[in-house]
């Protein structure tokens, strides 16, 4: 009898195992096995047809140190995260409050904040370029209305990455909204009407009722909006390509160029995997937090 | 949340300051969010060459359209993009499907550890490892396929995941009694477990879809050829700047590739933000 239910016992565990191993195994092949390979070559030269490459440790990572591109991309790629991170939740929080109070087309809100998520970024590029070409674009229409000279918002570094960030904004607040709206509608009413009877006002109630109630969600769209500010790079293709003058260079635009432009891969890999490491750390933070959420459950 | 019982107590039937700075407010940010769109539509439709001067006056008009049309290969892009998205799909919810069952039902061996790693996954974007995953398609021999293109992205973490919370709460009575009745592990996975996960599939097909609809800097670089080419990809050949193509003819080709993802979100509306809710909350 003990002997049978061992038997079931193993059975069962290799059916466990076959169930997941098609999925283990595609896993490894493009996700693990490229992470090490990745980090692997990333300690050998560039091999040329005349010089094959040689293992040179961690001297492509010294490169990327020396090399000031990597302080400017690295740079702004943190100016890029500073500001889409807190800005995007923001603007999500008022839409949230908004579509969930009580107003008029109250749908056609809901929906014109949202529609920007399910566009391709490729496509949202080009609909901004119709605001950003320089004199005949929407903005300086307006701007030359008022007398303003027109700007080559995307074409000059002082604008360019700021034109990036505002269409990285445009695209993910709504997304980031309804996780706030879902949040909004858990919270019970009688907490209002207590705070009111407390005599708190209606800002008080927002800051000191409210918000500590969503700090669960803003902590996922937090999360979230950091691997955006990694991931989101697709509008450079079409806007500035990164320039003028890497300016609007952001680093996962910067690894393409390097692996597929240049032909540089060793540099590439160098830099994916300082990238990864970020991950890494945003991951270890999370699954932290999310302990500590679970625990008032 | 607002209706604000301030307003019940006053007697006077003004409405409230608040609420109506509220509704002005939300309306204004929606306008002004929803204007890219609006102006590209409106583009789309003006002679090409005119757009930008905001001359309200010229007649509509569909030439950009057929001009467009004609231009590009946009018919094959389409079906490659349908191909695509439905090949990564169905691939996903067999893969995931599976795996989500063992993951949450079976016990064995190093269950945990290997959950952690799927759950890694989560944050090793495919994005980012374009270099080796582009060398490893090429040694497969799936360079400029769509299933080079769908490959990586088949074995996906957060549909293990999601399948694995729902099938988690499916109670095991209902397990029990299906065996009672004869039916095998497979049996009891397509009689119980999948109907029962039903709302949580059709979320996570609808965000795959539009994930993968709007996909760009994979298939970017495992494609060269029109015959595989999806539509994001074939968008930003024609839509770069320094074609000298202008801007209502780029806003007409934007409209078309858009269109039917953006059709099917207006009618299926509260399905998509209930799907990407549910998708969501991990």
């Amino acid at each position: 009898m003990n002997e049978m239910a061992r038997l079931q016992k193993r059975r069962l565990a290799l059916y466990g195992w076959m169930l997941a191993a098609p999925a283990l195994a595609l896993m490894s092949l493009f996700a693990f096995y490229p992470a090490i390979a990745t980090f692997w070559h990333s300690l050998f030269s560039r091999g040329t047809s005349r010089r094959p490459s040689v293992f040179t440790g961690f001297e492509n990572y010294g490169d990327l140190f020396a090399d000031p591109t990597f302080w400017t991309v690295a740079t702004n790629n943190l100016i890029y995260a500073g500001v889409t991170i807190p800005v995007s939740i923001i603007f999500a929080l008022v839409m949230a409050l908004w579509a969930n109070a009580h107003i008029p087309a109250r749908s056609f809100v809901r929906s014109a904040y949202f529609t920007p998520t399910i566009l391709p970024m490729i496509a949202a590029a080009n609909l901004w370029l119709f605001f950003y070409t320089p004199d005949l674009g929407v903005i300086d229409q307006i701007t030359g209305f008022f007398g303003a000279s027109p700007t080559n918002w995307l074409g000059q570094p002082e604008t360019a990455l700021a034109s990036v960030i505002i269409v990285t904004i445009w695209k993910e607040a709504g997304f980031f909204m309804i996780f706030y709206l879902a949040a909004l509608q858990t919270i019970p009413p009688d907490l209002r009407e207590a705070a009111r009877i407390e005599g708190a006002g209606r800002w008080t109630y927002t800051r000191r009722v409210l918000l500590p109630l969503l700090m669960p969600t803003t902590i996922f769209v937090f999360v979230n909006a950091m691997i955006n500010s990694v991931k989101l790079i697709d509008h450079l293709f079409i806007l500035t390509k990164g320039g003028p003058n890497n300016a609007s260079k952001l680093i996962l635009y910067w690894i393409w160029e390097m692996a597929f432009a240049y032909f540089d891969s060793p540099h590439a890999a160098a830099m994916t995997i300082l990238v990864l490491l970020a991950l890494g750390l945003v991951a270890v933070a999370q699954f932290r937090l999310v302990e500590k959420r679970t625990h008032y459950r | 949340m607002k209706t604000d019982t301030v307003t019940a107590n006053t007697t006077l039937k003004l409405p409230d300051l608040d609420k109506v700075l509220d509704a002005l407010g939300a309306w204004v940010l929606a306008i002004v969010w929803i204007s890219p769109l609006l102006f590209a539509a409106w583009a789309a439709l003006q002679p090409s060459g005119t757009a930008l001067g905001l001359d309200f006056s010229n007649p509509l008009t569909f030439e950009n359209f057929v001009y467009v049309w004609g231009a590009v290969p946009w018919g094959g892009y389409f079906t490659n993009t349908v191909v695509l998205v439905t090949l990564i799909l169905a691939g996903q919810l067999v893969l995931c499907t599976l795996a989500g069952f063992a993951f949450a039902r079976f016990e064995f061996k190093g269950r945990d550890t290997v959950f952690i790693l799927v759950l890694l996954q989560l944050f090793i974007l495919p994005e980012v490892l374009i270099v080796e995953n582009y060398a490893i398609v090429s040694k497969l021999g799936l360079f400029d396929t769509a299933l080079g293109i769908g490959l990586p992205y088949m074995a996906s973490a957060f549909g293990i995941f999601l399948l694995r919370q729902a099938f988690k709460s499916v109670p095991i009575e209902l397990e029990e009694a299906a065996r009672i009745e004869g039916c095998s592990w497979m049996g009891v996975l397509w009689k119980v477990y999948v109907p029962a996960a039903k709302p949580v599939y059709l979320a996570y097909a609808l965000v795959s879809i539009a994930t993968h609809w709007n996909n760009f800097l994979w298939p970017l670089i495992v494609t060269n050829s029109p015959e595989t080419r999806p539509l994001t990809v074939g968008l930003s050949l024609f839509g770069a700047p320094e074609t000298g193509v202008d801007i209502s003819v780029i806003s007409a080709a934007t409209i078309m590739t858009i269109a039917p993802l953006l059709m099917a979100f207006l009618i299926f509306q509260r399905q998509f933000i209930q799907a990407f809710l549910r998708a969501g909350i991990r």
